[in-house]
This record gives structure tokens, sequence and C-alpha cells, in this order.
């Protein structure tokens, strides 16, 4: 919807100003990729080097600001993206770092979002998103917490979500199940003793 | 309709000839020059929503943590457009363009307005409806009542001096239901003032306008649309 929106050009004969916008998002994404932080189709040019006034604070991979990326990311760390990414992200357990000369044109899901740069899409974030100022967020938010900094710019819906306890706790009672499964069966059978 | 101009006995702490809006006395100045003060128009605002959950809110001043807190802990969605961005993209920074051009409106408001019908429960509008010009601002209020649903209550407020020829222009933070703070983003020319009279003629199609005036000279509206 806000994609839309934007590139549709008013009629004539009023041309309102320039916007440096750039193509839709969603219409050009292609085949899911399967590998931790993956790029498809078209990658220009490719940087190594990673970003230089917001470093991200961990081991994380990043995307450099002179890296554009068209497809679809799946990452299983945390991101830090100061290129262009148009498509989809998708970092459900990470945090997610738009650095300032980053901009995405894409949905993006993760754990938490800090913004510094330019999202034009939805954005979900389990835990928590930070808009810092002078960022832009166009767009529809889902998130548990929000932060957004005087100065920065967002147009579009907020749902805050209530975080959901079980999720986060399904998977570590999976891990530890062996011991800890077994143990319901032989209490309910006294209990069931007791009771006749 | 009915039609209530409530001046709410508060109005009328005087120009100070200065030209400037004179600070009314009952607020409390914060570090970064914002000030504080009781909006009854707020406090109806939210009294009208008062107890309901889950509501679709427009607020038209820009995303700010205190609104946003606010409202989606009151458990309601918000949608934030930055009224006067998109006015200063559209038009200029003083709105200058021809505002009564087809296209411009048009654009205008696919840029700013473009929800489907009885999309929200209630707007927060704010100042911003006094930056535009006559057939602009026609367009929005009309447009307004479109996106939401009858019954629904919105909020703005107006310059109550005949005699300004630029206001102080505010960014909105609400406080609480009763307060909200006001900080002074500059100074911006009105494209119209406005009395009651006029109020009236632009909400004509609205159930109810319910004006309030406040010390600093602002006369706040809730409309019924």
């Amino acid at each position: 919807m806000w994609n839309k929106r934007r590139d549709e050009e008013p009629p004539k004969p009023f041309s309102p100003p320039v916007t440096p916008s750039v193509s839709p998002t969603a219409a050009s994404a292609p085949a899911p990729v399967t590998h931790s932080v993956e790029v498809k189709k078209e990658i220009t040019p490719v940087s190594s080097t990673p970003v230089s006034r917001f470093e991200p604070a961990n081991t994380g991979n990043s995307i450099g600001k002179s890296v554009k990326v068209v497809g679809q990311i799946y990452s299983k760390e945390d991101l830090y993206v100061d290129g262009t990414v148009e498509g989809t992200l998708e970092a459900s357990e990470h945090k997610l770092t738009i650095g300032p000369h980053g901009t995405m044109q894409a949905s993006i899901k993760a754990r938490e979002v800090l913004v510094l740069g330019t999202i034009q899409g939805n954005v979900e974030a389990f835990e928590r998103l930070e808009i810092r100022k002078d960022a832009k967020l166009m767009g529809d938010i889902r998130t548990a917490r929000i932060v957004i900094e005087d100065g920065a710019y967002f147009k579009g819906s907020i749902d805050i979500i209530k975080p959901e306890p079980v999720k986060a706790s399904a998977k570590p009672a999976a891990s530890a199940a062996a011991p800890a499964t077994p143990a319901p069966t032989p209490v309910a059978a006294p209990v069931a003793e007791n009771r006749r | 309709m009915w039609f209530s101009g409530s001046r709410n006995g508060k109005g009328g702490s005087g120009d100070d000839g200065s030209g400037r809006i004179p600070v009314p006395s009952r607020t409390i100045a914060a570090q970064n020059g914002a000030v504080t003060r009781s909006s009854r128009g707020l406090e109806e605002f939210f009294g009208h929503i008062h107890g309901l959950s889950g509501l679709t809110l427009l607020d038209l001043g820009g995303a700010t943590q205190q609104n946003v807190s606010f409202i989606t802990d009151l458990g309601h969605r918000l949608y934030s457009e930055n009224f006067l961005q998109i006015l200063k993209e559209t038009s200029g920074a003083e709105g200058m363009a021809d505002q009564s051009n087809p296209g411009l409106i048009d654009y205008f408001l696919r840029q700013a307005l473009d929800y489907p019908e009885g999309h929200f429960d209630g707007v927060l509008i704010w100042d911003v409806l006094e930056y535009l010009a006559p057939p602009l601002l026609a367009a929005v209020v009309e447009r307004l009542h479109k996106v939401v649903r009858p019954g629904s209550y919105m909020l703005a407020f107006f310059h109550a001096d005949d005699k300004l020829e630029a206001v102080p222009h505010y960014a909105f933070r609400i406080q609480d239901v009763k307060n909200l703070q006001l900080l002074q983003q500059g100074t911006r020319r009105p494209m119209q003032l406005f009395n009651n009279r006029s109020l009236e003629r632009l909400f004509t199609r609205s159930d109810s306008v319910k004006f309030f005036l406040t010390k600093d000279r602002l006369r706040e509206v809730v409309v019924r649309a």
C-alpha cells in the first residue's frame, strides 16, 4: 500500500517535488533463499567492508553501503544493513539494524529492529522497534515495544502486540524435554488412585 | 446538528502588544522550551472513547513517542501522518504552491489521507488545518469526514486571534487525558484565520461542533462526524 502511493504520479499540470524513492518492493521479489544470510538475483557491486558510522556492536553479518540486494534474506544471526535491500528480510530471532545509509524497500520480520536509515515496507519486530532521529519508516508496524526519537519520520500504523511467552519457552522445554516429559505420567496415576 | 460555542470561561488573557502569543499562567515550562497545559478539548475527545479499546485513531501531527505510547497503552491502533511535512513536500515550505490546483489537491489527498471510508474511530488533527488554503482545506475536511466512522470525534486547534500574521507552530504531545505538552517548532503563517462562525461553516457536515477557548488563545474544537 505504501509503495504504491509513493510511486503514483500526480495528475498534470501539477508536478510534485521529486523524492528519491525507488521502485516497488514486493513486486520484484524472487524465490527464497535457504542459507543463513544469502542473496538472490542482483548484487551490484559487492563490498565486504563493514559500515562506517554505526558499526554493529556484535559479530553479526553486515551488508555494506555499496551493496544492493534484490530478493529474500533469511538471517540466523544479527544483521546490519547499510546498503539497499529490495524484497523481504527475516531474522525472526535476531536483531536487525538499518544503518544511516541503509535503504530497505522490503517487508521485515525480526526480533528487534533499530532504524537509522530508511524503510519503506511493513515491519514486524517481535520484541522492540526503535526509530532514531533522521530515520524514516513508511509502513505498518507490529511490535511489542516502540521507541521513536524526535526528528524521526514515520508514516503508517502501529499495532502493539503482546510478547508471546509460550513461543519463547517452547524451545527450551523441547530441548530439555527428555527428563521432564515422563514426570507427569507417574504423578497422574497416584492422583487417580487416591480418588478411588 | 447541535452547536455549542462554549468559551469555557477561561479565555481572555489578552495580547501583550508584542504580537507574540502570551504564555498562559497555568502552564509549566519544560527544559526544552516546551510548556504543559491542560486541554479541555483533549479531555473531551478522550472522554468520548473512555473505556473503549481496539479503536483505530489517526494522528496528523506526526509520530511522537508520547502520543504513540499514550494511545497504544490505551489499547488502540494508531496511524500516524506528518501532515505538514507532506504539505511542505507538496506545495513548498510556506505552502506557496497554488493550493487550488485540482492536481495538487488530488495528489495531496492521496499522500496524506488515502484511507478507506469509515476507517478511523477518531482523528487528532491538531493545528494543521490552519495552514491550508480554502480549496485544499475544504477537500481535506470532506475527506476526513469520509475516512472516519459516523459518530466519531475529531480534535482540531485554531488560533483565535484575528490579527496574527504568523503563529507559533507546535508539536502537541499528550501527557495524559487532560494535559498537553506544546513544543514550539517555529512560526508559520496561517492561510486563513477562523472564528466560531467560520468553523461552524467549515464543519457543516458534522453532527456537532464544540469549542473551547484556551488561555493561549487557541480555539480547541471537538467535532462529531
